[in-house]
Order: structure tokens, then C-alpha cells, then sequence
């Protein structure tokens, strides 16, 4: 039997979804709800100091990586649990755009 | 012998165990979503004060509001669900000599998220 | 004496092109299992109705059948709990039927033969030499795995053994774990190339259900899910191997 490479795309999810469950209700809320209602100061200038230091960059970086990752190795199984056929091409196009959305945010994060 | 085969279709719907499952599975469409908020977000504070403070406006739209508080409530759910189910990933853990209970470690595990969350919000809101 | 409706599934390989219900209305008491019912209809009402069974107090684990869509063992199902009724007997899903409320189960015999389900035995210590030693401590690393009486509702419960019959499934890698866990087995490394494969561990999504089902406490899911990290842990440390 052929061995599996779930082992990395496990270990993304895994920690992605550690991630979410430890501060992903909190960070929606204050970024999603508090902020725009004006509870909390999410301005340019608050935000543009967060990721322009070191660990605010790590942290934005890790924070959209795993979630992204997390989400698109879950989103593969949801697409096979409703019956549609996921063959390779459709779990390296899940995976790609997580790659792809984590590079973009390195890019970002590195221009600012 | 012709041995007959039972059909999978919408085999998600048909025990409240399985429709708590899907549930479960379909929060992962709003970790994903909210990480391309965060994503676009990035993208806006890039651009400059009149483009980011243009997609903080956006994000005080219903749809946004709308979005976020269902994103919350099934991100809570995968939170929930992530640590009952926690116990079964690890090997039996014992101290000193005693088996952990399972529910202990859903309990720790939803301690932690508390305290987490609870340190995020006062680093914000400070 | 009260009587419930008993709906059973019904299908004759040589005159029916789909499964049917068939309705018997039974009369029972309050200690009568869904077993004795369907023996009640086989017994008096309908001698052709064909179904598993055999020491009628959950240890054999031939009655598994779905019971008003859940996976039960029918000997430990009562009838009062089901009152008025109707109850649905059907046979355990996931499986292919081959008559009435039987199932062909080669499949997972199949899978149970190729995990290798027997003490692959380790070398004797020196104090061993009349036999192995074991503690209470290292027989509780597997015994509730031990428990398995490969009755089938896990695989019955498990939608991802329904969605691909290829997936090893839940009692069958329980019962790897069985024997990778006792401390006087040394089969491990053999049984990885199961647990590694995507239809080993990695065709769990960890749903759950099986051990919800499951009628002795194995626990299938957690043996699953255990095995996703050693299988992960062998992934990335195989070249340290050597």
C-alpha cells in the first residue's frame, strides 16, 4: 500500500485548527464586530504599528497561513462527504490556494 | 448472487449525529473566509490610509456584521467541538500513575482558549 | 398483551430487484429484545424472514442491524422502548445485502486478516522465561481495544467506510491498535503500512460515531485518531531510522 502525505497537510490542519479553536472566536469579534462598532481602535495608524513589528508580523502570518491551510484540507473532506469525486487536482488546487493566500500575506507583511 | 447496494445520498441528514458533524465540517468555510478578511485587510493597510480606512467602512456594512456573527457563532462551534474531541487524538495520559479522565482534558482545553482569548482582548482593548 | 408494528427490510436476491418493507405487527412484553421480536416473526408469522443471531446477550456480536436508523445490536434492543412503534429493522448499513437483514461482511474479514490481529511476539526478557510479564499498567494501554467483538455497527455508523469501502475502518484498525499497544507484541513496524496508507488512519475524519455505537466501550475512534499522530511521527522521522 502506498503511503500516504496526509502527514503534512494533517499537521497544517491540526495546528491551524488549534489555532482557531484557541483565538479564533475572539479575533473575529474584535475585528469583525468590535472594531467596526467602534469598541475597540483597529485604526491605520494601531494596525500599521502592529505589522510593522517583527511580532505582529509573525503573528498576522501564522494567523492567516493556518487558518487558511485548516480551512482548505477540511474543505477537501467537506466536498467528499457531499459526494463530489476530490481526485488530486482538486486537493492541490485546495492546496495551492492556501500556499498561495500564505505567500501573498508573507509578501505583504515583508512590504510593510 | 446479486447483493444489493444502498445508496450514500444525503446520507448527511439522516441521524442529528451526522447533521452535527456536517456542521462542524462547514465551519471550515468561515475560518477560510475570515482569514481572506484578515488577507484583504493586509492588502487595504498596504495601500495606504484612504484604502484601509475604506475597508474598515466596509466591514461596518450589515453584510459584514452579518458575516462576522455567523462566522463567530460557527468558529465557537469548531472551538467546542475541537477540544471534545481532543481526548481522542492523544495516547492515555497519566499522572502520577493515575489515567487523566477525558473530560479533563476538555476541560483544560477550553480553559486555554478562555485565557487566550481573554489575553488577546486585553492587549487590544488596552 | 400489547402489540407493536416490527417494519423489516425485505430482499430476495433471486425475485426482487430492490429492497421492500414488510410490516408484522407482534405482540410483546416489556423484557422482549428486537431479536425476540424478529424471532417472534419468523417463528409465527413469517418463516422466511432471514436474519443473524446467536447467543442473545451482546458478547457474539452477529445481530448488529439498524434500528430505526442507528446501529444496534438486536439482542440488547427492546421492543418497549420503541412502543408504539413502528420499529424499523433494517440491515446494518453500509454493507452490501445479501438477503433480507444479512450482510456481506467478507469485507471486513478481509481487512481484519490484514492488520494482522495476533501477538507478533517480542524477544523474553530474562525474567521471562516461563512466559511474558505484564502489569495492570501496561494491560490497560489495550485492553479496552481487546473488547471488540467485531459486530459491525462501527463500520455500519461510519459514513467514510460508506462513502469508500476501500478505508480500512474502525474496528479494524482498533484492533491493530490492540496489538501495537500490548507490551508483548513487537508486530509494529509490519502494521505501519496499513496504518500509513490513505485508506488506513488517514481515511478518518473523526466523526465519531463508531464509538458512540459501538456496544462494548472499544472506542474505535480514539484508536483511529491515536495512530494519525504515530503515523505522522513515522512520516517525518523514517530517515532518523536508519
Amino acid at each position: 500500500m502506498k503511503r500516504s502525505n496526509k502527514p503534512i497537510f494533517w499537521s497544517l490542519f491540526g495546528a491551524g485548527g488549534m489555532l482557531a479553536a484557541l483565538v479564533g472566536p475572539m479575533l473575529i469579534f474584535l475585528t469583525g464586530i468590535a472594531a467596526p462598532l467602534g469598541l475597540v481602535d483597529m485604526s491605520y495608524a494601531r494596525t500599521l504599528a502592529l505589522a510593522q513589528h517583527g511580532l505582529g508580523k509573525l503573528a498576522l502570518f501564522v494567523v492567516i497561513g493556518l487558518f487558511l491551510f485548516h480551512g482548505c484540507h477540511r474543505l477537501i473532506h467537506c466536498l467528499h462527504d457531499f459526494g463530489v469525486p476530490v481526485g488530486p487536482g482538486v486537493k492541490a488546487s485546495f492546496h495551492g490556494f492556501a500556499i498561495l493566500g500564505s505567500a501573498a500575506a508573507a509578501v505583504l507583511l515583508f512590504a510593510l | 448472487m446479486k447483493a444489493y447496494q444502498r445508496p450514500m445520498a444525503g446520507w448527511w441528514h439522516r441521524n442529528p449525529f451526522y447533521l452535527w458533524y456536517t456542521l462542524r465540517e462547514a465551519s471550515a468555510l468561515f475560518v477560510t473566509a475570515y482569514a481572506l478578511v484578515l488577507l484583504a485587510g493586509l492588502a487595504r493597510l498596504r495601500q495606504g490610509e484612504a484604502a484601509f480606512d475604506a475597508w474598515r467602512e466596509a466591514l461596518a456594512s450589515p453584510a459584514s456584521l452579518g458575516f462576522h456573527a455567523v462566522a463567530l457563532l460557527l468558529v465557537l462551534y469548531h472551538a467546542w467541538t475541537w477540544f471534545k474531541v481532543m481526548p481522542k487524538t492523544l495516547p492515555f495520559l497519566r499522572i502520577a500513575g493515575r489515567r487523566v479522565p477525558d473530560r479533563a482534558i476538555v476541560v483544560a482545553g477550553l480553559a486555554s482558549a478562555v485565557l487566550f482569548s481573554t489575553i488577546l482582548f486585553v492587549m487590544v482593548k488596552a | 398483551m400489547r402489540t407493536i408494528a416490527i417494519e423489516c427490510l425485505r430482499y430476495d436476491p433471486e425475485t426482487d430487484a430492490a429492497p421492500r418493507r414488510q410490516a408484522y405487527e407482534v405482540p410483546f412484553t416489556d423484557d422482549m429484545s428486537v431479536l425476540q421480536g424478529l424471532q417472534y416473526i419468523k417463528d409465527y408469522l413469517d418463516g422466511s424472514l432471514t436474519f443473524r443471531w446467536s447467543c442473545r446477550m451482546a458478547i457474539c456480536g452477529s445481530c448488529g442491524m439498524m434500528v430505526n436508523g442507528v446501529p444496534a445490536l438486536s439482542c440488547e434492543t427492546f421492543l418497549r422502548d420503541f412502543y408504539p412503534g413502528p420499529v424499523r429493522v433494517e440491515p446494518l448499513e453500509h454493507f452490501p445485502i445479501l438477503r433480507d437483514l444479512v450482510i456481506d461482511q467478507r469485507d471486513f474479514l478481509a481487512k481484519l486478516q490484514s492488520v494482522k490481529p495476533w501477538l507478533v511476539p517480542r524477544q523474553p526478557a530474562p525474567g521471562e522465561k516461563d512466559g511474558f510479564l505484564q502489569t495492570p499498567r501496561q494491560m490497560d494501554e489495550y485492553y479496552q481495544y481487546s473488547q471488540c467483538i467485531n459486530c459491525l455497527l462501527c463500520y455500519a455508523a461510519c459514513p467514510q467506510y460508506g462513502l469508500d469501502s476501500k478505508f480500512t475502518g474502525p474496528a479494524a484498525l482498533a484492533l491493530l491498535h490492540r496489538y501495537n499497544a500490548d507490551s508483548r507484541d513487537a508486530g509494529k513496524a509490519e502494521r505501519m503500512e496499513i496504518v500509513n496508507a490513505e485508506d488506513g488512519v488517514w481515511g478518518c475524519t473523526l466523526v465519531g460515531y463508531c464509538s458512540e455505537v459501538c456496544p462494548k466501550g472499544v472506542d474505535p475512534a480514539r484508536a483511529v485518531n491515536q495512530n494519525k499522530i504515530e503515523s505522522t511521527k513515522d512520516y517525518f522521522f523514517r530517515f532518523l531510522k536508519r
